[in-house]
C-alpha cells in the first residue's frame, strides 16, 4: 500500500506531462490549420543570407564542443554523487566527509590536468 | 458509477486537472505580460515609452502578438528532418511547463510535493538542451547548427556550477523536498555563507536561459538568431514561450533556494497578514526584474569569455565553496541531522 501512495505522488506529474504535450501539439496544429500555407521552393530553402545553401549543414564542427560535453558528463556525475552526500552529511559524519574530500581531490587533479592541457581555452 | 468510485478516483482526478489548468493558465498569463514588461522596462531604461498603441498603455500588445504569430505561415524547410523539426519546439515548451508541477507557491500548495523536488527540477531543466540540439540538427541550416552547438555547450557549462550551488544549499537544509528547503531553519551566518552562491546562481541562470549578457546563441549580429533561425509562426512562438517560461521558472527556483519562498522577508511577524503566495510572487517578480535589468545594462559577452567564466571561475569557486560550507557546518555542529 505504501508503494502505491508513493507512486500516487507522481501521478499529477504524469498527467501534467500529458496535458503539456497536448497543449504544445495543439498550438502547432492550430496554427497549421488557421494560417494560410503557401509553400514555395525559395521560401523553403535553408537561410544563408540570400545565397543558395552551398552544401549540407551537417558537417565537421569544432572538437571543443565535444570536449565540453565530455567534461560536463564527468562533473554532472560528480554533482549527482554530491546530492545524496549533502543530504545525509549529518548522519555519515567525519568518515563521509573525508571520503568525499578524497573523491573531490582526485577529480580536481584531473581538472587541473585538463586546464593545463588547454581543454578549457577558446583562443 | 458508485459513490465510492467517485470519491476515490473521480474527484481527486478532477482536482488534479483543475490544479494543472490553473497552473498553465497563470504561467501563460504571467509569461505574456512578462514580454510586455520586458519591452516597457527596457523602454523606460532607455528613455522610451515602449509599446503604447494596442489598448491603453499598450496593454493588449501581448495578445496582438499572439494572434499575429498564430496566423502566420509555418515554414518547414525542404532540407529539414520534418518530424524532429516540429517536435523540438513542442518539447522545449512542454518541458518548461512540466517543471512547474513541483514548485510550492504557498505552504502545501504544490501540485506534487514529491520528496525529490529539487532533483526533479534539475533534471527537467537539464532536458531543455534536447529541444535546442534537436532544433539545430533538424533545421539543416548552418546558422541553426552553429547556434545550437553554442547554446548547448553554454547551458551545459553553467549547469555544472548550478548543480554545485544547489549542493551547498542542500548541505544547509538537508532535504531534497522544496517545501522543506523553504522552511528549514537558517541562522544568519548560514545566510552569509550562502550569499556568494546566490550571486553565482543569479549569473548562472542568465546563462542557462540564454539571456543577455549571455545571449550568444541568438547573437543577431553573428548568427542571425541561432537555432531558431528556420522557425516561424507557432513553432517559433513555442520556443519563445519556452524561453520566457524558463526565465520565470528559474526566478521561482531562486526564490525557493535562497529567498525563503512564501515566508515574509526576514521572518518579520508583523508581515504575516500578507498571504504567503503573495510573498512568493513578489520575490519571483523581483528576480524576473533582475533578468530585464541585466539585459538593459550589460553588453554581450564574447564566447571565450563566457566559457572562461563558467569553467575557470565558477566551477573551481563553487567546488571550493561546497567544501567551505560543509566544513563550517561540521565545525559549528549545525548539520541538519544534528541541529535538533
Amino acid at each position: 500500500m505504501a508503494s502505491t501512495e508513493f507512486l500516487a505522488q507522481y501521478l499529477p506529474i504524469l498527467i501534467f506531462i500529458a496535458i503539456a504535450s497536448v497543449v504544445a501539439g495543439a498550438a502547432v496544429f492550430l496554427s497549421l490549420v488557421v494560417a494560410k500555407q503557401k509553400p514555395d521552393p525559395e521560401k523553403l530553402s535553408a537561410y544563408e543570407c540570400g545565397f543558395d545553401a552551398f552544401d549540407d549543414a551537417r558537417h565537421k564542427f569544432d572538437v571543443r564542443f565535444y570536449l565540453v560535453a565530455i567534461l560536463f558528463i564527468i562533473f554532472d556525475l560528480e554533482v549527482a554523487f554530491l546530492f545524496p552526500w549533502a543530504v545525509t552529511l549529518g548522519k555519515i559524519g567525519m568518515f563521509g566527509f573525508w571520503s568525499m574530500v578524497c573523491f573531490l581531490g582526485v577529480l580536481t587533479v584531473g581538472f587541473i590536468y585538463e586546464w593545463k592541457k588547454g581543454a578549457l581555452d577558446w583562443e | 458509477m458508485t459513490p465510492e468510485f467517485m470519491d476515490t478516483y473521480f474527484w481527486p482526478l478532477l482536482f488534479i486537472l483543475g490544479h494543472i489548468g490553473a497552473i498553465i493558465g497563470c504561467i501563460l498569463l504571467v509569461m505574456a505580460y512578462y514580454t510586455y514588461a520586458e519591452r516597457k522596462v527596457l523602454g523606460a531604461m532607455q528613455r522610451r515609452q515602449g509599446p503604447m498603441t494596442v489598448g491603453p498603455f499598450g496593454l493588449l500588445q501581448p495578445i496582438a502578438d499572439g494572434i499575429k504569430l498564430l496566423s502566420k505561415e509555418t515554414i518547414i524547410p525542404s532540407q529539414a528532418s520534418k518530424v524532429v523539426f516540429l517536435i523540438a519546439p513542442m518539447l522545449t515548451f512542454a518541458l518548461a511547463l512540466v517543471a512547474w508541477a513541483v514548485i510550492p507557491i504557498d505552504a502545501g500548495l504544490a501540485l506534487a510535493d514529491i520528496n525529490v523536488g529539487i532533483l526533479y527540477l534539475f533534471a527537467i531543466s537539464s532536458m531543455g538542451v534536447y529541444g535546442i540540439i534537436m532544433a539545430g540538427w533538424a533545421s539543416n541550416s548552418k546558422y541553426a547548427f552553429l547556434g545550437s552547438m553554442r547554446s548547448a555547450s553554454q547551458m551545459v557549462s553553467y549547469e555544472v556550477s548550478m548543480g554545485l550551488v544547489i549542493v551547498t544549499v542542500l548541505l544547509c537544509v538537508g532535504s531534497l523536498n522544496l517545501s522543506d528547503i523553504i522552511t528549514a531553519y537558517r541562522p544568519w551566518w548560514m545566510q552569509v555563507l550562502l550569499l556568494p552562491m546566490l550571486f553565482v546562481f543569479l549569473i548562472s541562470i542568465l546563462a542557462e536561459c540564454n539571456r543577455a549578457p549571455f545571449d550568444l546563441p541568438e547573437g543577431e549580429s553573428e548568427i542571425t538568431g541561432g537555432f531558431m533561425v528556420e522557425y516561424s509562426a507557432m513553432t517559433f512562438a513555442l520556443f519563445f514561450l519556452g524561453e520566457y517560461t524558463n526565465m520565470i521558472l528559474m526566478s521561482a527556483m531562486t526564490t525557493v533556494l535562497f529567498l525563503g519562498g512564501w515566508l515574509p522577508p526576514f521572518n518579520i511577524e508583523a508581515l504575516d497578514f500578507v498571504p504567503g503566495f503573495m510573498w512568493f510572487v513578489l520575490k519571483t517578480f523581483g528576480v524576473m526584474f533582475f533578468f530585464l535589468w541585466a539585459r538593459a545594462t550589460f553588453p554581450r559577452y564574447r564566447y571565450d569569455q563566457l566559457m572562461r567564466l563558467g569553467w575557470k571561475i565558477f566551477l573551481p569557486f563553487t567546488l571550493i565553496w561546497v567544501l567551505v560550507v560543509s566544513g563550517t557546518l561540521i565545525y559549528m555542529d549545525a548539520l541538519p541531522g544534528q541541529l535538533e
